[in-house]
């Protein structure tokens, strides 16, 4: 019986003296955003997390329907991709049933998109100051995309030049 | 010219059951060293034995500050729930020849808990979101002169949550929780939902508003590391999710 030590054990300084001993304790490794005695009184309560999870699931049902419809029409059906061009969209964009349509599209997909990195960036981010400012850059970009993607499709005027 | 006693003994020799067994434990002192590292132990072991007769073994035999939790040895306490070859388990419910032992077996705290020493993790947080789940019957009125009845259908319910031994297996292997330690974890949850689901108990409504919230139940992303993790074999993951369709069923 025997035992072999893997790699570094042990000894913190090259002298081979550690730097630690009964009376100065290395640091114990902290795991990310632990729990303190602190943390209930900080409990955020309500119901915006269950609103958010059955958005999820319901803007997912309607946006499987609304994308592949938008890909079949613009790639496969009636002559596929070639016959995308200015004119196939001023067409389109002319029913108030498309427009409804991309609308509808538009703003599901980047509601989705955007629930769906703000819980990413809570189970990952560990800093608030990192959270903050990555929700902080998620939202503004939601807001500009939606706001620029509803001007669009509203004020389309076919005969631009 | 062998003596039938010496054949028997021979016998005896050739077949023991003893095999030679690498273990692979992540060592952690803080008084020695800031980081954690791998030692390997080798030792002669019967595989039926379990894992965490190999670590008395190794504690009372080759390193005696080896140090990890345990209390009954039989899968009841819940103390020694270490990360064995990557998975979350009980050293005392781990037979050595299930898990391989022709390779090192890798031992490990669990994870998402701060380590104190070798195996030993803080299980403070752990409990703490156990007790603000409320983990005990609420009711009103005047107490019974005899005991609170139950038919059986009703404890049939809950029947799976009452498994649970606390042993923060479930927990440490949920991959929201390493990463987010606000995060109640599954063992809350399967507590909550242990009261949540008796007839008897009147705070249902309470604890539903506490894992409601930011930090509750809808942060699980159901992986089934939970369920796969449990020694208890409890249905972890189904149980968060029939604590999600009660917070929805209440609303609409």
């Amino acid at each position: 019986m025997s035992d072999t030590t893997l790699g570094t054990s042990g000894t913190g300084s090259p002298d081979g003296a550690s730097l630690y001993d009964r009376d100065h304790p290395a640091p114990i490794i902290e795991p990310p955003r632990q729990r303190t005695a602190k943390s209930p009184g900080t409990r955020a309560r309500g119901n915006f997390e269950m609103y958010g999870w059955l958005f999820m699931r319901l803007s997912g049902i309607v946006l499987v329907v609304l994308v592949i419809g938008h890909l079949l029409i613009q790639l496969v059906l009636d002559g596929g991709v070639s016959k995308i061009g200015f004119a196939f969209v001023a067409g389109r964009w002319a029913s108030p049933w498309w427009q409804a349509w991309d609308l509808g599209m538009l703003w599901l997909a980047m509601l989705h998109g955007t629930n769906g990195l703000r819980t990413v960036v809570d189970d990952y981010a560990e800093r608030p100051g990192t959270r903050m400012w990555l929700k902080g850059l998620l939202y503004t970009a939601t807001v500009f995309t939606i706001l620029l993607g509803t001007l669009v499709i509203f004020t389309f005027d076919p005969n631009i030049r | 010219m062998a003596t039938p006693t010496m054949d028997k003994v021979e016998a005896e020799a050739s077949a023991s059951p003893y095999i030679t067994v690498t273990f692979r434990i992540r060592r952690f002192n803080p008084e020695v060293s800031a980081e954690a590292s791998w030692e390997d132990f080798r030792l002669e072991i019967d595989p039926k034995e379990r894992v965490l007769d190999g670590l008395h073994k190794i504690k009372w035999e080759l390193d005696g500050t080896l140090t990890f939790r345990r209390s009954c040895a039989h899968g009841i306490c819940g103390s020694d729930a270490m990360r064995i070859n990557g998975k979350n388990r009980l050293a005392c419910k781990t037979l050595i020849k299930d898990i391989g032992p022709e390779k090192p077996i890798t031992v490990e705290p669990i994870k998402g808990l701060a380590v104190h020493k070798d195996l030993i993790v803080d299980m403070e947080p752990f409990f703490q979101s156990y007790r603000e789940v409320m983990p005990f019957l609420v009711t009103s009125g005047n107490e019974p002169t005899r005991e609170r009845l139950q038919s059986a259908k009703d404890r049939e319910r809950f029947d799976d949550t009452t498994k649970c031994i606390l042993c923060a297996a479930c927990t440490s292997s949920c991959p929201v929780f390493w990463n987010d330690g606000q995060y109640f974890g599954p063992a809350a949850i399967v507590n909550a939902h242990r009261f949540i689901f008796d007839s008897r108990d009147e705070a249902g409504d309470q604890r539903l508003e506490i894992l409601g919230g930011q930090d509750g139940v809808w942060r699980c992303r159901t992986t089934f590391n939970c369920t796969d993790a449990c020694p208890r074999g409890i249905e972890v993951t189904k149980a968060i999710q029939e604590v999600k369709r009660a917070l929805i069923t209440r609303r609409f």
